[in-house]
């Protein structure tokens, strides 16, 4: 028993530094998720405050219905779709490096769901806060900025870091445009060993870890920005 | 918000399998279930009997065998009108008929076959796959039935001209084909893997790598269907293709090499191939 795994795992990982698809994958699992997270804050964080906007002021709407078709087509269509779209037809003429299109593909899918989550946040607080910041003399940016964001984005994050838990696991389709990422790597060394246990487990494995770090840097976020309540 | 789209998109796979799975094997059905008519009264007993064996033996149930392929790989398997055709389902279909039992194939990514076959998923894999030492560690091999080559497909005009100015290029392949291991020996090769030769082809269509190296006759079929791309003279590899079955399933490889003889012997195993190469 334990020497098959042991001899799986040899078969699997050390003959021909097979282990490097698995750190390269990673490496490009995390250069993506982290960029693209990134890309979605921006993004979500804007067509949120233009989507509030609108529905507070009334102003923006022009924005507002770009914003609108934006969440519409991004949500309504799956994201590996999407990824093969960016890369086969929108990047059919000029190649900027697969990275580069999954960063961008993941970024814009991840904002339209950000958006959602900031906005929710946004409605959360009541509208005597923002009455409040007015009557104090703030103009509506200000209000926004200093008043609402900081109560808004506390009562998001945990729901902020599961997008960002999804869009981690979601970036395993990359390997549908030629991408060696997390996932891929693992498939590669299946297709040259014939085995399924030892790459899929230790790609799970890797996923599950950092998964349950991100959480615990969550976790302390949340405590963090819980001393303030008192 | 986030699950509803994963429903969605396991909902559209799931509704392409099961088209996919749903249509081929009905004619299928109906076509062995007519062979076996045909035959003799004493051999179709003797054909039941053993299909329960087999059956017991894997995870075929009721005289069914299942084939596993990646049907992207024309015109050895590839989708037409919701059926899974090509060389190699056209043959497996030919054995199955031999052996009086009913064929199933289901279509999956290439590098899952041999794990499909391994874990007992399928009884055996067809997929234009061949034989190497690597591969033989892992699961049997039936007899050969089809020559084949590894190619370099380029653009046109490109100033790659033999296999040996592949060096430092960036090459297109499908995971886990031929294509794939051998192209990781060539000297600072910057290797692309797609999942689907097609995706391959149009990277290079594209621009987005040098050449595409994959099996001649699927290359035959995508040069055909993209204008400005050619094939080089000169192959990359020579190669055999054979079915691949569960390692130590010795009574299934001898019943399905047996019935590869007769279809060599008889002529029929070259009129599948002809019937597809020729035609194209």
């Amino acid at each position: 028993m334990w020497e098959k795994l042991r001899d799986d795992f040899y078969q699997n990982f050390i003959v021909d530094d097979r282990w490097k698809y698995i750190t390269d994958g990673l490496q490009n699992t995390l250069k993506i998720t982290f960029f693209a997270v990134l890309i979605g804050i921006l993004l979500g964080f804007l067509v949120a405050v233009i989507r509030s906007t609108y529905e507070n002021t009334h102003k923006l709407k022009v924005l507002n219905w770009i914003c609108g078709v934006y969440l519409t087509i991004i949500r309504g269509t799956p994201v590996v779709v999407q990824l093969m779209i960016m890369y086969f037809v929108i990047f059919s003429f000029h190649d900027p490096g697969q990275v580069f299109t999954a960063v961008v593909a993941f970024g814009i899918n991840s904002g339209a769901y950000v958006a959602e989550i900031f906005r929710s946040g946004i409605s959360s607080i009541e509208k005597g806060q923002f009455e409040a910041g007015r009557s104090l003399g703030f103009n509506y940016a200000q209000t926004m900025w200093f008043i609402i964001m900081p109560q808004a984005f506390k009562n998001v994050v945990p729901t902020l870091a599961n997008e960002f838990i999804v869009l981690l696991k979601e970036t395993s389709v990359a390997g549908y445009i030629g991408l060696q990422d997390l996932t891929k790597g693992g498939d590669i060394i299946k297709s040259r060993t014939y085995s399924a246990f030892m790459p899929l487990i230790a790609v799970a494995v890797i996923y599950l870890v950092m998964v349950m770090m991100f959480s615990q840097l969550v976790r302390a976020l949340e405590r963090r920005l819980q001393r303030s309540e008192h | 918000m986030k699950k509803n789209k994963i429903a969605i998109a396991v909902a559209l796979c799931m509704a392409a399998v099961l088209t996919a799975c749903g249509g081929a094997p009905k004619t299928e059905t109906t076509k062995a279930a007519g062979a076996e008519t045909t035959k003799a009264g004493t051999e179709t007993t003797a054909a039941g009997a053993e299909t329960t064996k087999a059956g017991a033996e894997s995870s075929a149930a009721g005289g069914k065998l299942v084939m596993v392929t990646n049907a992207e790989f024309p015109p050895y398997e590839y989708h037409e009108n919701n059926d899974i055709v090509g060389i190699d389902a056209d043959i497996a279909k030919a054995i199955a008929d031999k052996m009086g039992m009913e064929l199933e194939i289901q279509d999956m990514a290439f590098d899952s076959l041999i794990p499909a076959v391994q874990s007992g998923k399928a009884d055996f894999t067809a997929a234009g796959m061949t034989v190497n030492e690597d591969r033989k560690k892992n699961v049997d091999f039936t007899d050969t039935y089809a020559q084949a080559a590894q190619v370099i497909i380029v653009k046109e005009g490109s100033e790659i001209k033999a296999p040996a100015d592949l060096d430092g290029k960036k090459i297109g392949v499908q995971t886990g084909t031929t294509g794939d291991i051998y192209a990781g020996d060539i000297k600072d090769a910057n290797i692309q893997r797609f999942n689907k030769g097609m995706e391959a082809v149009m990277a290079l269509t594209q621009g987005k790598v040098d050449a595409v190296v994959i099996d001649r006759e699927p290359a035959k079929v995508f040069v055909k269907e993209n204008t400005g791309l050619k094939i080089l003279d000169e192959a990359f590899t020579e190669e055999e293709y054979a079915i691949a079955l569960k390692k130590g399933n010795t009574e299934l490889l001898n019943k399905m090499n047996a019935a590869i003889k007769e279809l060599k012997d008889s002529g029929e195993l070259q009129k599948i191939v002809d019937k597809y190469i020729t035609a194209k």
